[in-house]
């Protein structure tokens, strides 16, 4: 599957991408009353075994919440990022002035949450525009814990098919501050042909 | 303690005393621990899939099915013997808690099913288990006492 993606396949991520982040900053900005700028740097590949790296190393203690996608390409959706920078992210979300979050109690796992769903939302609206296949996101989970286990449950899901797994790389700025998450998109296995012919690039 | 040696997501390594096996962050991943208590040969699996069902399998270890297997016989050449062999495992929890659970969901339970199928049927003897729950555990296999330590965030550790 993964063989079959060359440059001008990545080239369409990436603007679905970038269009989802817009549409994303528009609402979160709206929800926080304050300006925020998101990035798509980059979506790629990554093989199984380098994904828990990309977060600090598999011990390394990160938020994740996960997402059901329906529609005709199911899939699941997990965005994940190291505690600290969760704990950033909130304080842009809230309003905080910059370390004052230190806990996910429940004001903050639900802030987080709803953040999750506001992003992935943007995303699937995005990637509805370019190819009408209804994606709708379900209720998301949270699961804060060691970036090994809290990503292993995706990448068995996706470790089915392939070694190598689909990241979206996401940036956040807000006065100064700055965070990274990441996009771990998991298509069932039609799923990503059925999104690629729908993009007209299948 | 002895060389650390890591065990990454779906790999798998043996060793004898001193040396120690380490596998950081299982989720819904089973560790199998596999020990020699005469030889003390020890070997240590990060398993993510009950079974390969058919699929052409670039790397064994991923898979209970494929990796235990391939286990077992890296311990032979070490000098193991297959019928001393003693297990411990840990692992296969489910992390996420979706309104509408799915089948994979559940991968965590079938993980630990299908270990635990595979060494009855293989008969090496299961002499402890952490397994289930919805936290993380990274674990460490001492090959010079067969002792398997179980550490987690905010669940303590524990020794099997």
């Amino acid at each position: 599957m993964t063989e079959g993606l060359s440059e001008f396949h990545y080239d369409v991520l990436r603007e679905v991408g970038n269009i989802g982040a817009g549409n994303a900053a528009t609402a979160l900005a709206q929800l926080v009353g304050r300006p925020i700028h998101m990035e798509v740097p980059d979506v790629l590949w990554v093989p199984l075994d380098e994904v828990a790296a990309r977060l600090g190393g598999p011990e390394k203690p990160v938020a994740g919440i996960l997402l059901g996608v329906e529609g005709e390409a199911p899939a699941t959706i997990l965005f994940a990022l190291p505690l600290s920078q969760a704990y950033t992210l909130l304080d842009i979300m809230l309003g905080r002035s910059p370390g004052t979050t230190s806990a996910l109690d429940e004001l903050e796992q639900s802030a987080l949450q709803e953040t999750g769903n506001i992003l992935t939302g943007a995303y699937l609206n995005s990637l509805n525009a370019f190819t009408n296949l209804g994606f709708r996101p379900t209720v998301p989970a949270l699961a804060v814990d060691m970036a090994g286990a809290v990503l292993d449950y995706v990448l068995a899901e996706f470790g089915q098919v392939a070694d190598q797994v689909l990241l979206i790389e996401t940036e956040f700025r807000a006065e100064g501050q700055e965070v990274t998450g990441y996009f771990f998109l998991v298509p069932e296995p039609p799923s990503l042909n059925a999104i690629f012919r729908a993009l007209g690039v299948g | 303690m002895g060389e650390v040696r890591r065990v990454g997501m779906a790999d798998l390594a043996v060793g004898k005393e001193p040396v120690v096996l380490v596998t950081i962050g299982l989720g819904s991943c089973v560790g199998v621990a596999l020990y020699d208590d005469q030889t003390k040969v020890g070997g240590l699996a990060h398993i993510m899939l009950p079974e390969a069902n058919g699929l052409a399998v670039t790397n064994p270890a991923k898979f209970a099915d494929t990796a235990l297997p391939l286990l077992v016989k890296k311990m032979e050449e070490l000098g193991a013997n297959p019928r001393r062999l003693t297990a411990k495992i840990a692992g296969g929890a489910q992390m996420f808690r979706l309104a509408q659970p799915t089948e994979m969901m559940r991968i965590g339970e079938r993980n630990t099913e299908a270990v635990l199928n595979w060494l009855r049927a293989a008969g090496i003897r299961v002499v402890a288990q952490d397994t289930g729950g919805s936290w993380g555990r990274t674990i460490e296999l001492d090959t010079s006492t067969g002792e398997l330590r179980v550490k987690t965030i905010a669940h303590g550790e524990k020794r099997l």
